[in-house]
């Protein structure tokens, strides 16, 4: 299956691939609107993260592991692995907000929705036409989204 | 502050930051290393700092949202026309800092771009135009010395043998080169782009006085290996590391002056291949110490031949200079096999501000001198030429050709595909692009992948312009074309220019 | 009927697992799955979700129905096993059926604890662990005012926060002096007993129920404490922990110890019968002995790995890791691997932060440079990073222990050639 790949060598840290995520995942569809007010009143945020330690950055997400421990961790069965696309998908209607899931994924790809008891994780915008958006708006091509 | 000293207050550029637009993201902050951008707590939200935008428009360029746009400042000094204002700051800074006034790029200065002033040939009716779509159109080049005439005997199975022996070729499917840019000056991604584009392209790079990694000697068949005044990187594999040696006198950009590459750029790996310390000054002296005369210039020149085990054809560079024919003369009577003439207007990672500025000649001119003065004396077969020094497009690269040129280095227009914006402060390391700099937080902005398709589009684009212009003239390869002045014609330019340049005005 | 090639005793989450594990590899053999119970696998945990009211009965189910389908399991729910023969290689359900098997996983599960206190036998004394308590506990929440909970883990908190949320006046007995003793230490204790209190659940550490008090009529009075006090209730709620339900294999003459014993593959002493989650005692990743760690994610990899050997791979079980998360009204915790080291061991190296006002709490437990337990209070966020140097025992060089304790562990702090085959594997620079 096609996975985002995140390259370290060439990430710049200039946090676009949050932005994209953000509006991707936005009612709007739009970065100003996203940003500004679903952010602060929805609470939307980003399935991507980007981290820094002095000049190496990087950005991560959900791996979309082949056996995950977010699913292994799943009480309330919000967390599958779809046998026919590879994705772990995620059921925001049957989360119950137990963090089991946060806690038990090694990458730290899962992360608290900030106003709703929920997580927040990486879809590889599967209903985006042309892949993952952190992928397209990625200027240095340190995010690949590829089969390996 | 209340205050501002007139040499703040006369900054060059202002951010204009569109309020509608503006999220306070930060990308800006992020991507700005002069600071001129920055997040302030108090306000929450991203501010600036006009004094400190060197005008590179990387903010501009990585803004999600287009809320930036970099100005020049409205506000100018009274218009003067012998005290324009880059006399005036230039004054401002010295008066400072008592120091010598830096510069990187090409110089900005107006004087006459030659270029501009002359237009090409195209065939009407008697001598058809060729269709490079549908006919065959030779954009390949060989460069190192010819013999005045071969020797052809037809050999035992009745078919033609070359009987005289050939000086080694440097094979270029384009007449177009990446310049020297050492190692150091600008980092190893773009080293590996211009190595790998060079590759795929069918034409040389050439590593500059910075020496070679060790990961790019597998493509040494597109590379030529510089030997510049300061030796660095310099020893028996790396001068048989390519296919050609490069003798680097002088550069277009400050003849007369040498190098110095600050220890803040000496990492590991440049340290590795310069063969210098960390952090140690590589200062380039302005001659070669061992070079005093045209007789010593030949001594290097086989001396590296030897090296070579005469494989690969020795160039030399030299700035253009007042009396640049005689000069390239006498490095084809000391048997360089290809002379490089690099114009004033050819780029720098540092140069004193002055000497950029005021010293040298454009390429043009100097071209069509050394090509003519060659030819007089007969020894025009003996080197090529390659022309440096204010490429910036293909028809430059097709007047340079029917100067006389054999090739052309395109430096400046290299770095500019990879994002350039000619912000001209390749010198203070902090290259907000990437490019002149090794900062390693900075120079990953150059994903090699990037640079390299970049660097192979503009070859293959200007190549496919290059094949229109020439099928347009009636010609099918650069052979043709090459010291071909009567396809060129020149406007709006003096007798005397006409005469150096060696063509007709336009109309004739 | 014909030899199954696969069949689960239990459908729970090891079950879940197993189906899972098996479907890795082989997508074709029927899988049976036998379960006690009659519902469909549902999330254990979810149970006290349904007694607070926070969810509906119809957001039990852990897969949706097609997974059965798809996966190609048929179920027998409702049906008790009563025996294996180990050597014919059959079962015999309750139903007077007789089932040969290939290949079958023992995932019974665990049982409730009941310790022996006088007047624990008779009406309005209840467990917590299955659907049926939460059910039967959910019709008498209407009925009552009080009740007593008995244990301060995390079953017995999280049955006294779901009564609460009826509108129960629930206290709270621990033995132990503090709640969740195994998982927390005293700081994130005090914390999240904190919480409680502002709450306005009662919670009393250092005591237990002596006795629990009946009238003549056999009707629930209340509880007496191991300090004199009297409680009155009118529902009691026992839930100390869970034991292994083992005794199905036990009489099948399968070897057990604390739990079903099982080697590296999962497979128990008997051919072609495996056990996984909370019957098994399988191999603990830190301490590398066999234990039975009753915890959801160890119950669900168990059942995976037993799945994939059962379809004929060679997986070895990489070792269950404790780890829990439980939010108390807002506040979340999460405690994983060894969090409160045997005192007076030398080679522990504790690093602690508190924040009472934020109510924040970090506890990182560090044995020879490698991090081997944490317990995060309030902000959980980074939890996944701090498990990451848990479960793949990654060094941590001195720089990146400063990093973790300042609360910021990050993936840039593992080891180069790991962090490109984990985030980038199979990229190569051309040069």
């Amino acid at each position: 299956m096609k996975r985002v790949y995140p390259d370290k060598e060439y990430c710049i840290g200039c946090h676009l691939c949050e932005l994209a995520c953000m509006t991707a995942h936005s009612k709007s569809q739009d970065l100003i609107v996203a940003y500004r007010e679903e952010r602060g009143k929805d609470g939307l945020s980003s399935c991507k993260k980007v981290f820094e330690k002095g000049h190496t950055c990087v950005a991560i997400s959900c791996r979309h592991c082949d056996e995950p421990s977010c699913v292994a961790a799943c009480i309330s069965g919000g967390l599958h692995k779809d046998p026919e696309t590879g994705h772990t998908l995620y059921d925001r209607e049957k989360c119950v907000g137990c963090w089991s899931c946060l806690m038990a994924c090694p990458y730290g790809a899962i992360r608290r929705h900030p106003t709703e008891g929920k997580i927040v994780k990486c879809d590889l915008c599967a209903e985006r036409e042309g892949g993952p958006a952190c992928v397209a708006a990625c200027p240095n091509a340190a995010l690949k989204y590829e089969e390996r | 502050m209340l205050f501002q000293p007139v040499n703040k207050n006369y900054h060059e550029f202002c951010i204009i930051r569109d309020k509608d637009l503006c999220i306070n993201c930060k990308v800006c902050v992020r991507q700005c290393s002069y600071e001129a951008h920055y997040w302030d707590e108090s306000r929450q939200k991203v501010m600036h700092d006009n004094t400190k935008c060197i005008g590179c428009h990387r903010c501009e360029a990585l803004c999600p949202t287009a809320a930036l746009n970099i100005v020049n400042k409205p506000s100018d000094f009274r218009t003067n026309s012998l005290w324009r204002p880059v006399f005036l700051q230039n004054i401002y800074k010295q008066a400072d800092t008592g120091g010598v006034l830096l510069a990187g790029m090409g110089s900005p200065v107006d004087i006459p771009v030659y270029w501009d002033s002359m237009l090409l040939d195209a065939s009407q009716v008697t001598n058809p135009s060729i269709d490079p779509l549908r006919e065959p159109m030779e954009l390949k080049t060989f460069l190192g010395a010819k013999p005045k005439r071969v020797k052809i005997v037809t050999g035992k199975d009745g078919k033609p043998e070359l009987k005289t022996k050939l000086s080694p070729q440097i094979e270029l499917d384009v007449p177009i080169m990446f310049a020297a840019m050492s190692f150091g000056a600008i980092n190893f991604n773009l080293h590996r782009a211009m190595a790998r584009a060079a590759t795929e392209t069918g034409t040389v790079y050439n590593t500059g006085e910075g020496g070679l990694h060790k990961s790019l000697y597998k493509y040494g068949k597109n590379t030529i290996v510089q030997v510049a005044s300061g030796r660095f990187g310099v020893h028996l594999d790396y001068l048989k590391a390519g296919v050609g040696i490069e003798i680097k006198v002088g550069q277009g950009a400050k003849p007369g002056i040498g190098g110095h590459l600050p220890g803040e750029k000496i990492n590991d790996q440049v340290s590795e291949t310069r063969m210098i310390p960390i952090g140690s000054d590589a200062i380039s002296p302005a001659p070669h110490h061992d070079i005093y005369s045209i007789e010593d210039l030949l001594q290097l020149i086989f001396a590296l031949k030897e090296a070579s085990e005469y494989k690969a054809p020795i160039s030399v560079k030299i700035a253009a200079v007042h009396n640049v024919a005689a000069i390239a003369s006498g490095i084809a009577r000391a048997g360089a096999d290809i002379v490089t003439i690099d114009g004033m207007r050819g780029g720098t990672g540092a140069a004193p501000a002055m000497i950029r500025d005021n010293v040298g000649i454009p390429i043009e001119l100097a071209l069509a001198q050394v090509d003519q003065r060659l030819r007089d004396e007969g020894i025009r077969n003996k080197v090529s030429i390659v022309a440096a020094g204010g490429i910036r497009c293909s028809a430059d690269v097709v007047k340079a050709i029917a100067l006389g040129a054999d090739a052309v280095y395109i430096g400046t227009a290299t770095l500019i595909a990879v994002g350039c914006t000619l912000c001209g402060r390749c010198y203070t390391g902090k290259c907000p692009w990437g490019i002149a700099t090794n900062d390693p937080k900075l120079s990953k902005r150059q994903n090699p992948d990037i640079a390299a398709k970049k660097l192979a589009n503009l070859i293959r684009a200007w190549g496919h312009e290059i094949e229109e212009m020439l099928g347009g003239m009636g010609l099918n390869s650069i052979e043709s074309l090459r010291g071909n002045r009567d396809k060129l014609r020149g406007v709006g330019i003096s007798d005397i220019e006409l005469d150096i340049l060696g063509i007709k005005h336009a109309g004739r | 009927m014909a030899i199954m090639k696969y069949v689960i005793i239990g459908n729970g989450i090891a079950s879940i697992g197993a189906i899972e594990g098996i479907r890795k590899v082989d997508t074709e053999n029927e899988i049976l799955v036998i379960g006690a119970e009659d519902s469909p696998a549902y999330g254990r945990p979810l149970i006290s979700y349904l007694l607070a009211g926070k969810i509906g009965p119809e957001r039990l189910a852990l897969r949706p129905q097609e997974f059965y389908e798809k996966s190609n399991v048929s179920t027998k729910l409702g049906t008790t096993v009563e025996a294996i023969d180990t050597k014919a290689k059959t079962i015999s359900t309750d139903k007077g059926e007789t089932i040969e098997f290939e290949n079958l996983l023992i995932a019974t599960g665990g049982i409730p604890f009941t310790p022996p206190i006088p007047g624990a036998e008779g009406s309005d004394v209840y467990n917590f662990t299955n659907l049926a308590h939460a059910q039967t506990l959910i019709s008498k929440a209407k009925e009552i005012k009080r009740a007593v909970v008995i244990g301060g883990g995390l079953i017995g908190l999280k049955a006294g926060e779901s009564l609460f949320d009826r509108g129960v006046d629930v206290t709270i007995l621990e033995l132990s002096p503090r709640i969740l003793s195994l998982a927390f230490d005293e700081n994130a204790a005090a914390l999240a007993g904190g919480r409680l209190a502002e709450v306005g659940l009662n919670v009393r550490c250092g005591v237990t129920a002596k006795e629990i008090q009946r009238d003549s009529d056999g009707n629930l009075k209340g509880v007496h404490l191991t300090d004199g006090d009297f409680l009155q209730t009118e529902v009691v709620v026992i839930a100390i922990g869970v034991v292994p339900n083992y005794s199905l294999a036990k009489d099948s003459g399968i070897s057990v110890d604390r739990g079903i014993k099982v080697d590296d593959h999962m497979k128990t002493s008997a051919d072609g019968v495996f056990a996984a989650g909370d019957v098994a005692q399988a191999k603990d990743l830190l301490f590398g002995d066999d234990r039975v760690i009753p915890i959801w994610t160890n119950a669900y990899n168990q059942g995976f790995c037993a799945g994939k050997n059962m379809a004929g791979t060679d997986i070895e079980f990489t070792g269950s890791l404790a780890m829990n998360s439980i939010s108390f009204y807002g506040l979340p915790t999460i405690s994983v691997g060894t969090v409160n080291p045997p005192e007076g061991d030398d080679s522990f190296e504790i690093a602690t932060s508190l924040d009472e006002k934020k109510k924040s709490y970090r506890k990182l437990v560090f044995q020879n440079d490698h991090l081997v337990g944490y317990v995060l209070v309030g902000d959980i966020d980074m939890a996944g990073m701090y498990t990451a140097f848990v479960k793949f025992q990654m060094a941590v060089p001195e720089d990146a222990k400063k990093q973790m304790m300042a609360g910021e562990p990050d993936v840039l702090m593992w080891p180069d050639d790991f962090f490109k085959d984990t985030w980038n594997p199979g990229h190569v620079e051309q040069d």
